[in-house]
C-alpha cells in the first residue's frame, strides 16, 4: 500500500455554495504533504471531511486501504487553524480528556503525556489552568494532544502560527520526526518558506479545484523554464549581450553580484543546452556567476493560482 | 468507558466544580431560608407592638364588652369627656389613635358618622377590625328593636361542608384538592425552574466551546450529537445533584430554625390566618395526619412515572433546543432573539396551569395544554394529581416522543453546522439553510 489517505472525487456544496469539485488527492505513506491554496479555496473543507466533522455530498475516502469509518478518529490527529481548549480546566485534565476521545485508556493516557510532558520541559504546568499559560505555551500544550494518540495521519493547519521562532524549529523537528517514525503528516500553511523546507509532496486548491498535485521536486521540474542568472566580467559588455540576444531569450538580471560586470538572466531557446550557454560565456569572460533558477513553491503558488483564474 | 460517558463525567465535574456553583448550592438554600425567618421574625415583631386605641362612645350602644383587650391592642374608654377633651388628651398622649362615636338619631345615621383619628394613617386590618365590632353591635341592635331572638337567630345558622366521593367510591376532601393543587404547582413550577437554568446552562457551555475554539478538536473524535447529548446529560446531573443537595440543606436549615426560633407551622399559619379561621381548621382537619392521609390517596406511583416521563422529555426537548442556539451564536447576548420563542411556551405552560388547572383540572383549555408537546410536561404535571383518563395521557406521551425526536434532530442539525460557523449573527432564514445542509 503505496498511499495512506486516497481522496476520490470530492464534491461538497454549501447550500448554493461549490466548496470543493470533484477534488481527488493521494497522500503517500510516511510523506510530509504540503495542502495548499489560497484563502477560501476549500483546504478547510477538505480536511473537516478527511476528519469526519462533516460529510462529502458525494466521492470516497479511504484511509489505509479501508473506507473510511468513525472508528478511524482513533489515527487521526488534527490540529485546526483556529485552535482552542478549555480555558478553565487544567492542563493535565484537559490533555487526559482528548486523550480518553481518542480512545486510549487512562493508563495509557497518562503515560504518553508523561513523555510528551518531559520532553517539552512543561511538566510543572500539568496543574494549571490553560488561562495561566501564554498564547505559546498553550500551542505546546496543544500540539501535544494532537500527536500523542500517534496516529497514523497528523493533519496539521498552520501549525507554526503563534510559536516564536525557536519554538516554531522545535515543532518543525517534531514534525519531521513523527514522519521518520512511520507518521503520514497532511500540512497546509501559507508559509512557502516551510513548505519548502518540509514537504514532500504538495497539492495545491484553488476556487474548488484541485490544481496541482505531486512530488515537490516533480513539480519544480515541470515548472522549471531553462533560465539561468548569467554573471560575467568581460571588456565589450554591449556586444556579448547582443550577441546572446539572438541566440537566447535575455531579460533583465534580478540578483546582485558583487563585482560590476554583465548580469543578465537568460533562458534557453529550442535547441540550445546549458553547455552551449555555457561554452560561450567562458569564451568571452570570466564567468563569475551561473546559477539555473529554480522555481520555489512561492513562484510555484503565484503562477499556479494566476493561470487558473 | 464509552466516549458518550466520557463527555458526560467532563461536563457534569466542569459544572460541579465552578466556583459559582458551589456557591449557588450552598448559599441559596441559607439565603432562602434565612429571609424567610428574617421576613416573618420582622412582621411578628412589628405586630408585637401594642396598640392603644382610645374610643369615645357618645351612643352609649357600645360596651366595655365590645371592645376587649387584645394581645397586640389595648382598648381605653374616653366616653365620659367631650369630643375636643378627648382629641387633644389623646393627641398629646402615647395612643395610635381615637376612635369617636357621636350620638345620633338612628343606628342608619350613626353607622355613617362613625369617625377614627389619628395622626398616622391607621393599618388597614386595625380599622377593618373596628369596623367588624361596629357591624356586630349596630346588627345586634336593629334585630333586638326588630323583636328577634338572638338565640333563635343562632340557631338558624348553618355550616355546610359537600363530602366529595368519585363513583369508584373514593372518599376525599376539600383539603385533598388543595394537596392535589400543591402538588400539581409544584411539580410544573419545579420543571419550568430546571429546564431555564440547566437549558441556559447548556447553552453556556457551548457557546464556551465555540469561543474558545475547541470545538473543532473535539469534533474529530467524537460526532457533534455524542457532544451534544453529553453535555445535556452531564449538565442535568449536575442540577439534579444541585436541586438534591438544596432540598436536603433547606429541611435541615427549617427543621434547626425552626426548632431555634420556636416557631412551629401551625402557630406561622395561625398568625396570618387569624384564631377564628383557625379554628375552623383545627377542627376539620386533625392536622398532620389528616394531610398524610390524602396525600396516600394520591396516584402516587402514576405520578411518579408520569413526572419522571414529562421531566426528562421536557427537559431534554427544550435543552436540544438551548444548545442548537448556543451554536447558532458566537455569544450570548446574541442569543435574545431566539430565546423568546423558546420561553413563551414555557412561560404560557406555567400561566395556563396556574390559571386554569386550578379551577378545573378537566377544562377544554388545560385538556389542550397538556397535550400540546411545548406545554404539555407542565400542564400535565400539574393535572395529573386530579385523575387525567389514560387516553389523554397517552396521547400526551405519543406527541410529546414523537416531537422529542423531531427537535433533538432538527437541534443537531443546527448544531453540527452552527458549531463550525463564526461570524455573522445567523438569521431564522440561516437556520433554515443550515437544515438543509448534508452531513
Amino acid at each position: 500500500m503505496k498511499n495512506l489517505l486516497e481522496i476520490n472525487n470530492i464534491v461538497k456544496t454549501y447550500g448554493d455554495y461549490k466548496a470543493l469539485n470533484d477534488v481527488s488527492l493521494h497522500v503517500p505513506k510516511g510523506s510530509v504533504f504540503g495542502l495548499l491554496g489560497p484563502n477560501g479555496a476549500g483546504k478547510t473543507s477538505l480536511i473537516r471531511i478527511i476528519n469526519q466533522i462533516t460529510m462529502p455530498d458525494s466521492g470516497s475516502i479511504t484511509l489505509d486501504g479501508e473506507a473510511l469509518h468513525p472508528k478511524h478518529v482513533e489515527h487521526i490527529g488534527y490540529l485546526p487553524e483556529e485552535r482552542g481548549l478549555y480555558k478553565s480546566m487544567k492542563v493535565g485534565e484537559q490533555a487526559m480528556y482528548l486523550a480518553q476521545l481518542k480512545g486510549l485508556s487512562t493508563k495509557e493516557a497518562k503515560q504518553r503525556l508523561k513523555y510528551w510532558f518531559e520532553k517539552f520541559d512543561i511538566y510543572s504546568w500539568w496543574n494549571k489552568k490553560i488561562q495561566e499559560l501564554s498564547k505559546g505555551m498553550a500551542q505546546k500544550v496543544q500540539f501535544i494532544v494532537t500527536v500523542m494518540h500517534k496516529p497514523k495521519l497528523l493533519i496539521f493547519d498552520e501549525p507554526f502560527s503563534g510559536f516564536d521562532p525557536i519554538n516554531a524549529q522545535l515543532i518543525a523537528k517534531e514534525i519531521l520526526q513523527l514522519r521518520d517514525e512511520g507518521a503520514t503528516i497532511i500540512f497546509s500553511t501559507h508559509r512557502m518558506e516551510s513548505v519548502e523546507e518540509l514537504c514532500d509532496y504538495i497539492g495545491l486548491i484553488d476556487k474548488s479545484n484541485l490544481i496541482l498535485e505531486g512530488k515537490l521536486d516533480d513539480i519544480k521540474r515541470e515548472f522549471r523554464t531553462n533560465t539561468f542568472q548569467v554573471g560575467l566580467d568581460t571588456n565589450n559588455a554591449g556586444e556579448v549581450e547582443e550577441k546572446l540576444r539572438t541566440n537566447f531569450e535575455v531579460t533583465e538580471a534580478d540578483f546582485k553580484l558583487l563585482n560590476e560586470g554583465l548580469r543578465l538572466n537568460v533562458k534557453l531557446t529550442q535547441g540550445n543546452s546549458a553547455n552551449d550557454l555555457l561554452s560561450y560565456l567562458t569564451s568571452e569572460g570570466q564567468v563569475r556567476h551561473f546559477v539555473e533558477l529554480v522555481p520555489d513553491a512561492n513562484d510555484i503558488f503565484i503562477q499556479a493560482v494566476n493561470k487558473n483564474s | 468507558m464509552s466516549k458518550l460517558n466520557i463527555i458526560i463525567k467532563r461536563e457534569f465535574f466542569a459544572k460541579v466544580r465552578n466556583k459559582s456553583f458551589i456557591v449557588m448550592t450552598f448559599l441559596s438554600p441559607l439565603l432562602m431560608v434565612g429571609i424567610g425567618f428574617l421576613v416573618y421574625f420582622l412582621s411578628k415583631k412589628n405586630n408585637e407592638k401594642i396598640k392603644n386605641i382610645v374610643y369615645v362612645d357618645h351612643s352609649g350602644i357600645f360596651s366595655k364588652d365590645d371592645f376587649k383587650d387584645r394581645k397586640t391592642v389595648k382598648y381605653e374608654d374616653y366616653s365620659d369627656l367631650t369630643f375636643e377633651d378627648a382629641k387633644s388628651k389623646v393627641k398629646q398622649g402615647k395612643f395610635y389613635g381615637m376612635l369617636y362615636i357621636p350620638k345620633q338619631d338612628s343606628l342608619e345615621l350613626l353607622v355613617s358618622s362613625i369617625e377614627f383619628y389619628s395622626s398616622a394613617s391607621p393599618s388597614v386590618g386595625t380599622i377593618e377590625s373596628l369596623e367588624r365590632k361596629i357591624e356586630s353591635r349596630l346588627r345586634e341592635n336593629k334585630l333586638n328593636n326588630l323583636g328577634i331572638n338572638l338565640s333563635d337567630l343562632k340557631s338558624s345558622e348553618f355550616n355546610a361542608s359537600i363530602k366529595l366521593n368519585n363513583f369508584s367510591g373514593e372518599k376525599s376532601s376539600k383539603m385533598s384538592s388543595w394537596i392535589k393543587i400543591g402538588v400539581g404547582a409544584i411539580s410544573g413550577y419545579f420543571l419550568m425552574m430546571f429546564v431555564i437554568i440547566y437549558g441556559t446552562s447548556v447553552m453556556r457551555s457551548v457557546i464556551e466551546e465555540k469561543t474558545s475554539r475547541i470545538i473543532e478538536v473535539i469534533v474529530s473524535s467524537v460526532k457533534p450529537f455524542q457532544l451534544m447529548l453529553g453535555k445535556i446529560i452531564g449538565n442535568a446531573s449536575a442540577g439534579l445533584l444541585q436541586f438534591l443537595i438544596w432540598g436536603v440543606i433547606i429541611t435541615i436549615l427549617s427543621i434547626v430554625a425552626s426548632s431555634f426560633f420556636g416557631v412551629d407551622m401551625m402557630e406561622a399559619q395561625a398568625s396570618k390566618v387569624g384564631p377564628e379561621q383557625m379554628e375552623v381548621i383545627k377542627q376539620s382537619a386533625s392536622g398532620g395526619e389528616q394531610l398524610f392521609r390524602e396525600l396516600q390517596k394520591l396516584p402516587v406511583f402514576l405520578m411518579f412515572v408520569l413526572f419522571i416521563f414529562y421531566f426528562l422529555g421536557g427537559y431534554f426537548l427544550y435543552s436540544s433546543v438551548f444548545a442548537a442556539i448556543g451554536a447558532a451564536v458566537d455569544n450570548e447576548t446574541d442569543t435574545q432573539q431566539f430565546m423568546l420563542p423558546v420561553m413563551l411556551p414555557l412561560i404560557l405552560g406555567v400561566y395556563v396551569g396556574f390559571a386554569t388547572v386550578i379551577n378545573d383540572p378537566s377544562g377544554p383549555i388545560s385538556t389542550i395544554f397538556s397535550i400540546i408537546p411545548l406545554t404539555s410536561p407542565i400542564v400535565m404535571l400539574m393535572r395529573v394529581p386530579f385523575g387525567v383518563p389514560w387516553y389523554e395521557i397517552a396521547i400526551s406521551m405519543a406527541l410529546l416522543l414523537i416531537t422529542f425526536v423531531f427537535m433533538v434532530w432538527f437541534a443537531a442539525k443546527i448544531y453540527r453546522v452552527g458549531i463550525l460557523m463564526y461570524g455573522k449573527k445567523p438569521t431564522y432564514k440561516d437556520l433554515y439553510k443550515w437544515l438543509k445542509y448534508k452531513g
